[in-house]
């Protein structure tokens, strides 16, 4: 008896820390990712503080998407992919048997590196998510949903007269702050991005980056990019992959100024990748 | 055609006076048409000739006759004029398909027939006309009076089935084979299985149909119930390999959106994936259907190939379907079944690009949502 109110004690006292560690939205250790019998992740371990801006960069092939992928579950479904190693969401095991992944997925949005809006219009592509999670009562909220998340997304001004045309009819940067709206919409918070201004030009590509420090104020973010000066940009704490390995990770400023790791130096300086 | 007047002499009729529809409907109408033509050529006495005179006509004179004075019983006692088929052979001789110089042992006509239809055209009683029973008509021995509209109905009651079965069916199996079945040696067995199918002969289908429907299960031979059951099965592969690669073709950018904003897998497959796949789907069905359309050999096995006068009232009664109506047609020796054929041909073409039409439409329709 008096063992068991020990053991529930110690977990409690281990709970408190862990949410006490100031401001850590997604802690991740031991993280081994196999796609069959190739490693892609090896021994990973990364933890992603709320409201900030967290970017992921490496050379191509290094696992930078697989590990983005693992925070909200999509590689479950890839047949051949298996996780490893412990995800906690706010101290929940989002692996564990309780963590329904749709569940999962609505508190963690992404943004793919192609835009890839529904080829319905821009209306439903936003109110899609929030219809399926009921997030609204009625016709009037939905579409005071739609409209703020198009308003933060930056694109209501652009679209607001034609909000029932396609949204595949929009310019490549208007579709990838579409699916942006669309995953604010859902209400997430974090926001996964993976390489959201790859296929977009360079004025596109500003909007995207003023957005994203926008959005930090309210959700946690992690980017993947392949660009420096975007991490450079953007971003508060950046992590260096390199051939499954996370090499170095730390503030924004002290990887680009002051790296620890030679292989970190090396890539930042554009000796490889 | 030819012009006849007849008279119902009440006394041939109804020598009872009592208008009794048993009794009109039992008269001797052969000879009262028998009579009209002697009226017209009161030289022909001979018992041979004369019955060679009353050859000149279709057998469904009679019926015609019988249906008009059924129709209106007070015509008994007039004289009408009545339009009655030629038989076949004087239809083609009509037509210039019977050579009238030719050695009369060669044709189907004989000398004293072609003289009178000579006659008949100068008196002009002969006109030609758009034989309508083509289209209101079951199958006949007798090529003016055999239509289509027997075997149409027997396609449209068979379709019904085959379309029933297989559609919901194909799209389901397609569906689930290609979205949520898990990937394992019983799932490749099937889809190799599937694959195979499609390459199986039709006719080993009917041989099929014959085997389980007909033997094991007992259903009624010659029925469209069972043939749509055997085209179903014989076009199900064929719409379920369409409907997979349909599936396949919707972008997989278009299920991680899904997926990301936090749809569950079934959410995602039927929000998304099948209503983009469902024009690929439409027209692999439509496919399969246009397939079972024109397919003859697995029905000749479950008895659909059988001489069947009837229209068809429902999917239980014995049928054909056009493209064994065309295939017995063709097979039969008179010479104006030629024609029959190229006529269901043409029929039988024209609800193919129909369907096809339909597909089109379809496809038009669906995009134009998103
Ligand atoms: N679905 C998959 N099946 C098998 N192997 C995969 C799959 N996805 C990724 N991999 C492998 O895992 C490794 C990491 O891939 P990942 O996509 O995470 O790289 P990345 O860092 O995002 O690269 P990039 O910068 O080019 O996007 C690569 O070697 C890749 O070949
Ligand atoms: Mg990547």
């Amino acid at each position: 008896m008096a063992m068991i109110q020990e053991q529930t004690l110690a977990v409690r006292s281990e709970r408190v820390t862990m949410s006490s560690n100031d401001l850590a939205k997604f802690k991740t250790d031991k993280v081994c990712v196999f796609y069959g019998v190739k490693q892609a992740l090896k021994d990973v371990r990364l933890d992603i503080f709320q409201n900030q801006v967290t970017a992921l960069i490496g050379p191509s092939g290094c696992g930078k998407s697989t590990y983005l992928r693992c925070l909200n579950r999509m590689n479950d479904t890839i047949t051949d992919c298996r996780v490893e190693g412990s995800f906690l969401l706010d101290g929940d095991d989002i692996y564990s048997k309780d963590m329904d992944p749709v569940h999962l997925r609505a508190r963690v949005g992404m943004v793919f590196q192609k835009p890839n809006p529904f080829p319905k219009s821009i209306f439903e592509n936003v109110s899609y998510g929030p219809r399926i999670h009921g997030l609204a009562r009625d016709k009037h909220e939905l579409e005071t949903i739609v409209q703020t998340s198009l308003e933060k997304a930056g694109l209501w001004k652009e679209v607001n007269d034609r909000l029932h045309q396609p949204g595949t009819g929009l310019s490549g940067g208007q579709q990838q702050r579409l699916c942006i709206a669309r995953a604010i919409a859902v209400q997430p918070e974090v926001i996964l991005m993976d390489e959201p201004c790859s296929a977009l030009d360079p004025i596109a590509t500003a909007r995207i980056e003023e957005l994203i420090d926008e959005l930090r104020q309210n959700y946690t973010i992690v980017i993947v990019t392949h660009s420096m000066q975007q991490a450079a940009r953007v971003s508060q704490r950046t992590g260096f992959f390199h051939l499954g390995n996370l090499v170095e990770t730390g503030a924004t400023e002290q990887i680009f100024t002051n790296p620890v790791d030679q292989r970190t130096q090396d890539y930042i300086t554009g000796r490889f990748g | 055609m030819i012009q006849l007047d007849v008279t119902l002499y009440p006394q041939e009729i109804d020598p009872a006076g009592k208008r009794d529809p048993q009794a009109i409907s039992t008269a001797d109408y052969q000879k009262l048409i028998r009579d009209a033509l002697d009226d017209l050529f009161p030289d022909v006495t001979d018992r041979r000739e004369r019955r060679e005179l009353m050859a000149l006509l279709s057998p469904g004179a009679t019926d015609l006759l019988r249906a008009k004075v059924m129709a209106d019983p007070s015509l008994i006692g007039q004289r009408v004029i009545i339009d009655v088929p030629f038989s076949d052979d004087l239809d083609q001789l009509a037509k210039g398909r019977i050579d009238a110089e030719s050695e009369t042992a060669t044709r189907r006509v004989t000398d004293k027939q072609i003289e009178w239809f000579q006659r008949l055209e100068q008196r002009g009683l002969v006109r030609q006309a758009f034989n309508t029973t083509l289209f209101t008509a079951g199958d006949s021995r007798s090529p003016e009076l055999a239509g289509i509209w027997g075997s149409l109905v027997g396609t449209f009651w068979t379709m019904l089935i085959t379309m029933a079965i297989a559609f919901p069916l194909a799209i389901g199996a397609a569906i689930y084979l290609e979205e949520f079945a898990p990937k394992n040696r019983w799932t490749a067995m099937i889809e190799v299985n599937i694959n195979n199918l499609a390459a199986v002969p039709s006719i080993v289908f009917g041989l099929l149909g014959l085997a389980v429907f007909l033997n094991f299960f007992g259903l009624p031979r010659s029925a469209p119930l069972v043939g749509g059951l055997v085209l179903a099965l014989m076009t199900l592969p064929i719409i379920i390999i369409a409907s997979r690669a349909a599936l396949k073709a919707v972008p997989p950018s278009i299920r991680e959106a899904a997926l990301g904003v936090g749809a569950s897998q079934v959410q995602t497959v039927f929000h998304h994936v099948v209503p983009l796949a469902m024009p690929g789907m439409l027209t692999g069905a439509i496919l399969g259907m246009a397939h079972a359309l024109g397919e003859t050999a697995p029905l000749l096995m479950i008895g659909m190939v059988a001489f069947i006068v009837d229209i068809p009232g429902g999917p239980l009664d014995p049928a054909t379907v056009m493209p064994v109506q065309i295939y017995l047609w063709a097979d039969a020796p008179e010479r104006a079944f030629v024609e029959r054929s190229s006529a269901a041909i043409v029929i039988l073409l024209g609800f193919l690009i129909l369907m096809n039409l339909i597909a089109v439409m379809l496809r038009k329709r669906f995009e134009r949502k998103w």
